[in-house]
């Protein structure tokens, strides 16, 4: 045991072994018995810069928003949200979307999809330059009204206009369905209704939706019953998950949805953004976790894991927190 | 995700969230979280069968506690055990018979073993590492031991200074005594999917070790990946090598979330039929190799997956979570559990 103990320090150099390990470790296997095989690629889409800094109590300047996407963008990820072209007043985290907008290093292959609630975000998103934006459905009626004011019918309305806004300037769109497990004021939410407006959101024309845990409580059970019913509605090349990893689920359940043909996956750097309905415990799932397992798994990403946690390490310096993902915390020092 | 109006803010406190929705007391003590209503079978999900009953072995009184820091009270130890066993945990592991200078924590083994309150139906197993362990364990009234093997030679030689060949010799004592008075005997064979010298290790090693473990009497096989660096492809290779030579039904997984992989790495487990699983009340026991990180998964998260799945365990979720509580009130941290952060009663 004191020879275990005096490894203590050595956690750093033997970190960096184990990521180039995990990819040393490149398994074809389909880790099912009977089960249908896992994808061969898988893309991220890092919601770092708008879902998790949404969620950070500490307002960031635009300079380090700006660096971080920039850091992102060398990491080989494809996708980056970038900011929220929502009102100030109910997001103040995400009032300086112009700027940030207009000072990030557009990277080529790589798109930066902006939050767009209504038409005049999404002017004002198209007059910032940008070129991709994203709209947010809910599967429950209840966070609908407590979060936006309105129906999920009167949401998919409003969205109605940016749908045809967006088709006419040739931008695609992303559409998110929230609460799509469980609902921190309904409790269970029907599969049945998330399939709903997830082929309402499809049939506008979203070239993507994505199913987000928002708060957390799914498990492999109910992330395989809500994914069946919306699969027999939207393709399943269509549909990303986005888990929170508040109940420590998160690994879990991206791991039977890459098993049920689900091929885009959300995940935010550090982990960052809390979850705003259990104070103190975790919100989006860690990057570099995910990036973990897929490499674990043999699946390609093109993300470099390396430079992800130097973007991670930077950003939870910025903020003067620790991160959240477990890699990081297993081979940095932080 | 969203916009999160000020409105939403009286959400941020669990016992107003309790107050004005009761259904989530409800849901966090509910045995059954989102219980899967399969089309066809009964414990298929996305055309795997899962077992129906998965028993956990509750690690966190040793192998938890052994890599604390803080040196536990004897009096909380026992706490600690006595809270376990009413939460319906069948298996839990109260401490180890090592020489207190190896591992001071567990110099208390025999007060503990002594001191708490068996339930009946659950069992109290001890690590022995050798005979002289043996011997004081059964003297304390141990009736069931477990022996440490490793998949890798020098894990072995520096844990516990010989060969892998040697301290099989050293277990055939303890196991060929065990048997003689009718103890059961359980192996551990660690750095199963990595170890923190030699890197990768051959899923033929973990299972030539098994398989000696096995043969030489031991009832159960836990796989452990020590250093948490596993992830479901090596799980799965792993275990697919294993399996060849060790009955499935003899086989668990322990498995450490060091690199946030545990519990896609128990599913994989499971979905290959293994159904017995180690963890530990609130992620106990950092990573000794990796300082600052979290070491075994916790009990709590475990839990609320499998009930998730439909997945029967005898164990009553909100009961682990206020051992957890108690454990890390008296350790003065915070629970490792998220299910147990996510409910904000710890510091």
């Amino acid at each position: 045991m004191a020879a275990v103990m005096r490894l203590v320090n050595r956690g750093s150099a033997m970190g960096q072994q184990y990521l180039a390990f995990s990819s040393a470790a490149k398994v074809r296997a389909a880790c099912v018995r009977d089960g249908p095989a896992l994808p061969e690629k898988v893309k991220i889409v890092e919601v770092g810069p708008r879902d998790g800094l949404q969620n950070e109590k500490t307002i960031v300047p635009a300079e380090t928003k700006i660096h971080l996407i920039d850091l992102l963008s060398e990491s080989g990820l494809t996708v980056i949200e970038a900011t929220s072209f929502v009102s100030p007043k109910w997001v103040p985290q995400m009032a300086d979307q112009v700027e940030v907008m207009k000072g990030i290093c557009r990277k080529p292959g790589v798109s930066y999809p902006v939050l767009a609630p209504n038409l005049k975000g999404f002017q004002a998103a198209v007059k910032a330059g940008a070129s991709e934006v994203a709209i947010f459905g809910a599967a429950s009626e209840l966070f609908s009204k407590k979060n936006i004011n309105c129906s999920v019918d009167e949401s998919l309305q409003r969205f109605d206009e940016v749908m045809r806004a967006a088709k006419e300037a040739g931008v695609p769109v992303r559409g998110y369905v929230s609460c799509v497990l469980g609902c921190p004021y309904e409790g269970k939410v029907a599969p049945e209704k998330v399939a709903h407006v997830a082929k309402r959101l499809y049939s506008m024309g979203c070239y993507e939706i994505s199913l987000g845990d928002t708060i957390g409580v799914g498990t492999p059970g109910s992330m395989t019953q809500m994914l069946e019913a919306v699969s027999r509605e939207v393709p399943v090349s269509a549909l990303a998950v986005h888990c929170h990893d508040t109940y420590g689920q998160a690994l879990a359940n991206i791991l039977v949805a890459l098993q049920m043909g689900i091929s885009v996956v959300d995940s935010s750097v550090a982990g960052l953004g809390g979850c705003p309905y259990a104070q103190g415990a975790s919100g989006n799932v860690a990057t570099e976790d995910v990036v973990y397992m897929l490499h674990g798994l043999g699946i390609q990403t093109g993300v470099d894991l390396s430079k992800l946690m130097t973007a991670g390490a930077f950003i939870c310096r910025s903020l003067n927190r620790k991160t959240n993902s477990k890699v990081a915390q297993a081979t940095c020092k932080l | 995700m969203g916009n999160v109006p000020t409105t939403v803010k009286h959400c941020l406190s669990y016992e107003q969230l309790i107050q004005d929705y009761p259904w989530l007391r409800r849901w966090l003590q509910e045995e059954k979280v989102g219980v899967v209503q399969p089309a066809s079978d009964d414990s298929t999900i996305t055309g795997h069968e899962y077992p129906e009953f998965v028993k956990i072995v509750e690690v966190g009184p040793r192998d938890g506690l052994q890599n604390e820091k803080e040196i536990v009270p004897t009096g909380v130890k026992i706490q600690l055990i006595d809270m376990l066993s009413r939460t319906g945990l069948p298996v839990i592991e109260a401490t180890s018979f090592v020489s207190s200078k190896w591992v001071p924590q567990m110099a208390d083994h025999t007060d503990v073993l002594r001191g708490i309150q068996r339930a009946p139906h659950v069992r109290y197993p001890v690590l022995t590492p050798n005979m002289q362990g043996f011997q004081d364990a059964v003297a304390a009234g141990a009736t069931e031991v477990a022996v440490f093997g490793s998949a890798s030679e020098t894990f072995n030689k520096k844990n516990i200074n010989c060969s892998i060949d040697e301290s099989m010799v050293r277990f055939e004592e303890v196991i060929n005594t065990a048997k003689e008075q009718q103890i059961p005997v359980r192996g551990y064979v660690s750095c199963a999917l990595g170890c923190p010298y030699e890197g990768h290790i051959e899923p033929s090693k973990v299972a030539e070790v098994a398989k000696r473990l096995f043969e030489m009497g031991c009832c159960e096989i836990s796989l452990g990946d020590t250093i948490g660096v596993g992830n479901p492809g090596s799980m799965f290779k792993m275990l697919q090598s294993v399996m060849k030579e060790v009955p499935t039904s003899a086989l668990a997984v322990h498995c450490h979330d060091t690199y946030g992989q545990a519990l896609p790495n128990i599913l994989t487990a499971l979905q290959m039929g293994v159904c017995v699983v180690d963890s530990a009340v609130a992620g106990l026991g950092g990573c000794p190799y990796a300082q600052g990180s979290s070491g075994n998964v916790s009990t709590e998260d475990v839990l609320y997956m499998l009930h998730g799945m439909g997945i029967e365990t005898g164990v009553n979720l909100a009961e682990v979570i206020e051992a957890g509580d108690f454990i890390c009130n008296a350790l003065c941290r915070k629970t490792n559990s998220k299910v147990g952060q996510a409910r904000g009663r710890t510091l």
